[in-house]
């Protein structure tokens, strides 16, 4: 039994591998990317629009709020990396609804991937605020000996963003494994729907965290 | 639980290309979407607004301009109503003036009517009475009235004044043509001689004379000796009364018309012409009877 996606190879040269994870995250790429320039090339600016822009609005609208919430008073300059986190990790874990399907987010490489990404943008946000030496000073936040301290908590939050996600999404994919076999008829449909609420609420607990992440280096520079 | 690195890898790149993607076709078209809808919803509510503040302005320059329109539309309304008024008494007081005008006039003209009927009456009146007495007269002037005319004219002639006997003489002596006698009935003999007699004691000397009938002076007799005239008779009497009757008329009239009462009921009017023509019948009566005594 395969636990990660990551182990359905198709193909390999080296170090260079084309396995399952890479695959759906590419096919997730083109499905968002095409359903936004589908969706976005008849935008209309009138007071009238069409259902789709207005599904699209409200979905953007609550993500540029959820961030305001948090404390960023910009949303548009990070509604780019936020808002992405939780599209992409929300339609790869609502995709499990299609049989035969494997999200990349149960794959600890993608969870891992995304955790690095979130604490690569902390210092990035940091300094694009208030410059590499203001950013760096937060480390010294509220003394010097808070330092090593300050290091740890970023390393080990990175470490536990990138496990918690993958844990309940691998873990939910295997429970519904694991229950076909013993129960193979109606039990396995409400662990599904279950894993869809699990799903959903894991995408919204990493984009919340980065969010809060980001607005604590912004603000601490600040 | 292996963490494929080269996976790793891919997908921090696949996932920076995502964030790439989604902003370019997802978040910036949608937010400039959402900006430029929510600008032009600002504008159009500012608009709106201030087309709001305009109409409200607009809606009170109105109502001010209604009231005013009203206001001056009472003003107007009151101001013609007592224009009409004062029109209407002008006209009704003109009309009245009018009728009061034509009623006077008529008055007048029924009076002035009422003046020339009862002149005629009065001058058909007089002339009827001195018709019918001059007939009377006229019937009665038997031979026994004739007579005593001559006698009258007889008792004249001595009883004229020494002047006039002079004036008589003169006008005897510068003619000799006889003297005329003319009188409305033929005299009988024996009052011939009674005027040739008192005449030639007058003239003191025997002269002719010549005597003649003249219907025309009504019981009366007449001498005539080169221009001087010496008469009696009823008829001089009457056209010396109708003289005077006309004089009193004409007196009269004029009085009135110099009064001139404003109103007068019928009841007056009726006392007047009463008193028109009392006076007349007076007149006639004095001079009757003044004629029949003399």
């Amino acid at each position: 039994m395969k636990l990660s996606p990551d182990e359905t190879v198709f193909w390999q040269h080296g170090f260079i591998t084309i396995n399952l994870t890479i695959v759906t995250t590419w096919i997730l790429m083109l499905l968002l990317a095409v359903a936004s320039w589908v969706i976005t090339r008849k935008l209309k600016k009138g007071i009238h629009i069409s259902r789709w822009q207005s599904m699209l609005e409200i979905i953007i609208i609550t993500i540029k709020n959820q961030i305001k919430e948090i404390g960023l008073n910009k949303p548009e300059e990070y509604i780019g990396f936020i808002g992405t986190l939780f599209l992409f990790i929300a339609v790869a874990n609502l995709c499990i609804i299609f049989p035969w399907y494997q999200p990349p987010t149960g794959s600890l490489s993608t969870t891992v991937a995304l955790a690095i990404c979130v604490f690569m943008a902390v210092p990035f946000f940091g300094i694009e605020k208030s410059g590499v030496l203001g950013y760096l000073k937060s480390y010294l936040q509220p003394t010097f000996i808070m330092l090593p301290f300050n290091l740890i908590s970023e390393i080990s939050r990175t470490i536990a963003l990138a496990v918690r996600l993958f844990g309940n999404i691998m873990s939910g994919g295997m429970i519904v494994a694991i229950l076909l076999t013993i129960t193979p008829f109606i039990f396995p449909i409400v662990m599904n729907a279950l894993g869809l609420l699990t799903g959903m609420v894991q995408a919204y607990i990493f984009s919340i965290l980065a969010t809060v992440y980001i607005a604590a280096a912004v603000q601490e520079s600040g | 639980m292996k963490i494929n690195w080269f996976t790793v890898i891919a997908q921090v790149i696949n996932f920076l290309i995502l964030v790439w993607l989604l902003k370019r076709f997802l978040y910036k078209p949608i937010l400039n979407a959402i900006d430029e809808r929510e600008k032009k919803i600002i504008s159009q509510l500012k608009d709106a607004e201030a087309k709001e503040e305009k109409a409200e302005k607009e809606k009170v320059e109105f109502k001010q301009k209604n009231d005013t329109f009203d206001l001056e539309k009472k003003e107007l309304m009151d101001k013609t109503i007592a224009e009409t008024n004062v029109q209407r008494q002008k006209l009704l007081d003109e009309a009245r003036t009018e009728a009061n005008k034509l009623s006077s006039k008529l008055e007048e003209t029924s009076k002035e009517n009422r003046k020339k009927l009862n002149q005629e009456i009065a001058k058909k009146t007089q002339q009827e009475v001195f018709a019918i007495a001059r007939k009377t007269l006229a019937d009665l002037a038997s031979v026994s009235l004739e007579e005593q005319s001559v006698n009258i004219f007889v008792k004249r002639i001595e009883e004229l004044t020494e002047e006039e006997k002079k004036k008589f003489i003169e006008a005897f002596k510068a003619t000799s043509k006889p003297i005329l006698i003319q009188s409305t009935f033929e005299l009988p003999h024996k009052q011939q001689i009674e005027i040739k007699k008192s005449i030639q004691e007058i003239l003191g000397a025997k002269t002719h004379f010549e005597f003649k009938t003249a219907p025309e002076l009504i019981s009366g007799i007449e001498l005539m000796a080169n221009g001087y005239k010496l008469a009696w008779s009823i008829s001089e009497y009457l056209d010396s009364m109708e003289k005077d009757i006309s004089e009193i008329l004409k007196e009269k009239s004029k009085e009135k018309t110099e009064k001139k009462p404003e109103t007068k009921t019928k009841h007056d009017v009726k006392e007047d012409t009463d008193e028109k023509i009392e006076p007349k019948k007076k007149v006639v009566f004095e001079k009757k009877a003044e004629s029949e005594k003399k």
